[in-house]
């Protein structure tokens, strides 16, 4: 009788109600939806190996580094592998459809990318063809590219079209591989440099290094930008997980800001539920007392009204959790290949559970407080 | 006479207004015999309903002894006194006071919450105190759903439920119309007669208070007398 009691009441509105529950559900929906977002900002990192070592000049990313430093580092003892990536930077028709675009060396890239699983006929296809490329599977789902496909990107940083075979299209090993990304041949890239621009030609974005002890990380990264020093191209080495942070960081502010306005969301819903039940506490205060008159003690009193709001927040919590999974698979995919992981984490629904369940609370506290306490002659008084 | 059932000593209440403290009742003495059916009557604003409220157990006097069902309830911590209410009386109130969302049954059974009793007892007792009301027919109407004089007989079902040793009604009939007026009355009247509750009722209406066995009337915080009602 007592939960039927609350439930009863919490649908004595029912309008009022609605309202509230739809406006918890978006809160909620919304907050879902920006931590997703701030996530996957921070995924890239997350699929990161800090087996691997990042070689890009210390001026900066922008800057290329020769390519007879390959064999340099090669050389150095305990560096297993060596491969190199250009930052392409390419269009695809429209400058709206961003994807990560690398000239990588074909031969050695995918031995240092274990999780890029490819199959092994594809693999030998793409090596063979000089314009030959690899994308991910999100990425060809994104455009429908096909093996077999033409694609052409109109360069920004390399000027001019180029034109692509798409030769293989590869999985991810797990949830964080990025396989939204266009892997082609640097060979390519820097034969047709050669006649363009000739000046820009055999020239390399980053090394990829790969360790073979990975506690020797740091030791190994020291050496290599030792052996680089007061060179015209001095290099900064670091674990790909901390050159992907890097990265991330410089949009910091931003994910500084999207996560204030997903608190934001949830502090209005809670400004707007706090003010629902205070009214509707106020209006029953005639039968708070009388049930105090009958000899129930405050502690029923506030049983009722917290379970009616946490009722209520469970309500719309659970929408919002609930709608938070299709919402953001339509909004990864709108999102195309920014992100290259856009799921709803656990840490996200546990998050939005306990928000939802903090504005019950917390809408609930003083009006509670109140009414548990509220003279019985006064209160029988006033006529709801 | 044996040993009366409520028992008050120079009661006195005031209230605050701001500043001013407004006297109420200035030294309020008398007893009540259990299976009494008193009715207190006197102009508005002369204090009945306070008087019935301290009786109650809902107020609390500033000074004076009150004594009812062998308890000083003046000096009964505040978790006591709400067990106390709960076993000792029976509210009825003018404008019935009974919880909207719950039906008629629910609304019977509702004290009976406080009781350590299963759900099945709780329920054949609440329809069999609606059937005592008339209203075995209503058992599942919410309160909206029935006219004003129904719904006082819905609390007064509710009032019984638990078998308190008093029942106090501020102006039962304040808000019925002259018919349901007198079918509560009527039912107030065999609630004292055929089971012998000890009922107070506060009451404006002359009419209403002839139903009682005597009438008390107050008057600028103070007794004026009791009269027997001729039968
Ligand atoms: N909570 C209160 N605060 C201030 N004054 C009150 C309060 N309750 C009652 N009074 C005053 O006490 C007097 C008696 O009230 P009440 O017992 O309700 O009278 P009655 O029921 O006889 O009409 C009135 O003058 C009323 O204004
Ligand atoms: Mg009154």
């Amino acid at each position: 009788m007592l939960l039927s009691l609350i439930f009863r009441n919490a649908f004595r509105h029912k309008l009022r109600t609605l309202l509230t529950v739809v406006g918890l559900t978006v809160a909620v929906l919304a907050f879902g939806l920006l931590s997703t977002v701030v996530e996957a900002w921070y995924a890239g990192a997350e699929g990161a190996s800090n087996a691997r070592l990042v070689v890009r000049n210390a001026i900066s990313l922008v800057f290329p580094l020769p390519l007879t430093y390959r064999q340099k580092i090669r050389q150095i003892e305990g560096v297993r592998g060596i491969t190199t990536a250009n930052w392409f930077g390419g269009i695809y028709k429209e400058p709206k459809n961003f994807f990560p675009q690398f000239a990588v060396e074909a031969s050695s890239y995918l031995d240092l990318y274990p999780e890029y699983l490819l199959s092994e006929a594809e693999r030998k296809d793409f090596q063979r063809d000089r314009k030959g490329a690899i994308v991910g599977e999100k990425l060809a789902a994104t455009y429908g590219f096909k093996v077999g496909d033409t694609v052409t990107l109109k360069g920004t940083i390399y000027p001019g079209q180029w034109e692509f075979v798409i030769r293989g299209i590869y999985n991810g090993r797990d949830a964080k591989t990025d396989v939204s990304q266009m892997l082609f041949h640097w060979d390519y890239l820097n034969e047709t440099m050669k006649i363009r621009i000739p000046r820009r030609a055999n020239q390399i974005g980053v090394y990829v290094v790969e360790v073979a002890d990975p506690s020797r990380v740091a030791e190994i990264s020291r050496i290599i930008d030792n052996e680089f020093k007061n060179s015209n191209a001095e290099t900064l080495s670091e674990t790909e997980k901390a050159f992907q942070l890097g990265f991330v960081s410089m949009t910091e502010a931003i994910v500084v800001a999207i996560r204030l306005v997903s608190y934001l969301v949830i502090f209005i819903i809670l400004a707007v539920m706090a003010n629902t039940m205070a009214m509707t506490v106020r209006e029953r205060t005639a039968e708070y007392a009388t049930l105090k008159a009958l000899g129930f003690g405050p502690r029923f009193v506030l049983l009722l009204i917290y379970g009616e709001s946490l009722a209520i927040a469970a309500l719309g919590g659970a929408l919002g959790i609930a709608l938070t999974f299709p919402v953001a698979v339509a909004f990864g995919n709108a999102m195309g290949t920014l992100f290259k992981v856009f799921a709803v984490s656990g840490a996200t629904v546990a998050l939005q559970a306990a928000c939802a369940l903090a504005v019950g609370f917390i809408s609930a506290l003083v009006p509670a407080y109140r009414a548990a306490r509220v003279n019985i002659v006064a209160g029988l008084r006033s006529i709801g | 006479m044996s040993e009366p059932l409520i028992s008050l000593h120079n009661i006195v209440k005031s209230y605050r207004r701001g500043q001013q403290t407004v006297p109420v009742l200035s030294g309020v003495t008398f007893d009540i015999a259990a299976g009494e059916f008193l009715a207190l009557m006197g102009p508005s604003g002369s204090g009945k309903s306070t008087l019935l409220n301290l009786i109650a157990g809902i107020d609390r006097p500033d000074s004076g002894q009150l004594i009812v069902a062998g308890e000083d309830i003046g000096r009964l911590p505040e978790a006591a006194l709400a067990d106390w209410r709960a076993r000792h009386v029976g509210f009825i109130f003018q404008f019935y006071n009974l919880l909207p969302v719950l039906s008629a049954l629910e609304n019977v059974e509702l004290p009976l919450l406080l009781k350590d009793m299963p759900r099945r007892e709780r329920r054949e007792r609440a329809e069999l105190a609606l059937s005592m009301v008339g209203l075995s027919d209503r058992l599942d109407h919410a309160p909206s759903e029935l006219s004003g004089g129904q719904q006082q007989r819905v609390a007064i079902a509710r009032a019984l439920i638990t078998d308190p040793t008093l029942i106090v009604a501020d102006e039962p009939t304040g808000d019925l119309d002259r018919e349901s007026a007198n079918d509560v009355l009527r039912l107030m009247q065999r609630l004292n007669d055929e089971i012998g509750k000890t009922i107070i009722m506060v009451t404006h209406d002359s009419r209403a208070a002839g139903h009682a066995h005597a009438i008390m009337h107050l008057e600028k915080g103070e007794l004026s007398g009791r009269e027997e009602v001729g039968k």
